[in-house]
């Protein structure tokens, strides 16, 4: 098959300030093989032999692991391919001659830096509010030395592949961060080490994701879908029942007044 | 009580409040529909129910007000919700492709707002007979208010009758996001009923569309006479 000439419309706003807007332009020559980011590097040294100032993108790993790379391809975060991170998505899922829009990750809680790179402090600041178990240092305590059911592993560990791109953000209609914060609710509250801290941890994050700006979770579900883990809705359900549960079950304190931290 | 205010303005909160104040509305959609049901056993029975609920004195008045503050408790609730929502994405995408929700989830506050509307027109035409009052004061042979020669006359009135078609579609699309999504906002949800979240919205939808059209068409159609 043969290399690909497209027809980019990318979002470009200068660092600092609060405007930007969509510019078009053309990469020839693109291998069906490149990656999408293979692609933007092309284009981006395109545009620095011609002196112009490259399309600032955020990416790491580039194996869909690191949460890093993020971009709203043609309407939908992470692309079009279910399950996948921007930077496991290929140019052969595109056509020569196609047309591409791309622009960050939408959110007034998720600031755009510059182009398409979006500031995520706001998943940080959920995390740092609950996301942790308290234990004491020392030496590792022993493997399997307390005994977890293999399905409560399981659930544990499907809500904690969630990698925090924001991809659930950018594509809920209201720009709630529910799932990214049901997922680390729920990592922790399928373990036994979680327990203790369980109801204080929900009403901390739940309470720092509302501070920074998110929207509401109105059961669209979007966010699922377009998830590059595959995380599921049902932890946003786990995580509205301990919320409830640590607002009127709860006579912990600290659950009761302000959570954890 | 400070706890109780923190839990609502909450996103968790608000949706739970949104959930279980909508709760209460369709149960009282259901119930009113079943006893609207009521026109094609004959003016007797209609009248008689009529009658019956008037004639409840203080619980009447009770399950009003109850009504009236949960309906008001979810509009505001709901429209505040919308402003916020709205508010959370200062700068929009130019493409934006959805895959999973409904236009039905995507347009509850139009929906809601437009069922709002038809809700005072409602209670202005039936409750307090503002719209047509040459037959509100009706009465049967027993003496009773004659709500079923109400009925019949109000929608032999073609305005009215599509009117209240297309009210009660928008209330039925509202129902087919709001009535099954409640139980995940409560956190009801669970592998064995998994099949009940998924389609209890567009199922009890279906079932308050038929049945609130069906005693209008009815008179439409001549099934219900005076």
């Amino acid at each position: 098959m043969s290399d690909m000439n497209l027809t980019l419309h990318i979002w470009r706003q200068a660092k600092g300030t609060a405007a930007g807007a969509m510019k078009t332009y053309q990469v020839k020559g693109i291998s069906e093989h490149a990656s999408f980011l293979e692609m933007l590097d092309v284009l981006n040294e395109q545009l620095q032999e011609k002196g112009e100032e490259p399309v600032a993108f955020d990416s790491d790993c580039r194996e869909g692991i690191c949460g890093m790379c993020s971009l709203v391809i043609n309407g939908r975060p992470h692309g079009p391919d279910a399950g996948t991170t921007t930077c496991q998505l290929h140019m052969r899922r595109f056509k020569n001659g196609d047309e591409i829009y791309i622009e960050p990750f939408r959110a007034g809680a998720f600031p755009v830096v510059r182009d398409l790179c979006v500031d995520r402090k706001a998943f940080d600041d959920i995390v740092a509010a609950g996301g942790y178990v308290t234990a004491n240092v020392g030496s590792a305590p022993d493997a399997n030395a307390v005994p977890i059911p293999k399905e409560q592993a399981d659930r544990a560990f499907d809500a904690a592949a969630c990698i925090g791109c924001g991809a659930c953000v950018a594509a809920c209609p209201n720009s709630s961060a529910m799932l990214f914060t049901a997922a680390k609710v729920a990592h922790l509250a399928h373990l036994p080490q979680g327990q203790p801290e369980r109801l204080r941890r929900v009403k901390a994050m739940v309470t720092a994701m509302d501070a920074a700006g998110f929207g509401n979770c109105s059961n669209h579900y979007e966010c699922e879908a377009a998830c590059p883990k595959g995380i599921s809705k049902d932890y946003i359900a786990l995580m509205n029942r301990d919320y409830a549960k640590s607002v009127f079950v709860a006579k912990d304190a600290k659950a009761v007044s302000d959570g954890a931290g | 009580m400070s706890w109780f205010v923190s839990y609502v303005r909450s996103s968790v909160g608000a949706k739970q409040l949104m959930a279980v104040t909508g709760l209460g509305l369709v149960l009282f959609a259901i119930v009113h529909m079943i006893g609207h049901l009521g026109m094609f056993s004959g003016r007797d029975h209609y009248n008689a129910y009529a009658h019956f609920l008037q004639g409840l004195g203080g619980l009447k008045w009770i399950a009003r007000g109850g009504l009236l503050t949960i309906f008001v408790v979810h509009m505001i609730t709901g429209i505040s919700l919308a402003r916020a929502n709205a508010a959370a994405r200062p700068q929009k995408y130019v493409v934006q492709r959805y895959t999973r929700t409904t236009f039905y989830a995507r347009t509850m506050a139009l929906t809601g707002l437009v069922v709002l509307a038809f809700i005072v027109y409602h209670l202005m035409h039936f409750t307090l007979g503002w719209i047509q009052p040459d037959y509100f004061h009706h009465l049967d042979d027993k003496g009773r208010y004659d709500a079923y020669s109400m009925f019949v006359l109000g929608f032999k009135n073609t305005g009215i009758l599509i009117s209240y078609l297309v009210a009660v579609t928008l209330l039925c699309l509202h129902l087919a996001h709001g009535a099954g999504s409640w139980l995940q906002s409560l956190g009801l949800n669970h592998p064995k009923y998994a099949v009940l979240t998924k389609n209890a919205g567009p199922a009890l939808a279906l079932i308050l569309i038929a049945g609130y059209l069906a005693p209008p068409l009815g008179v439409a159609f001549n099934l219900i006479k005076l």
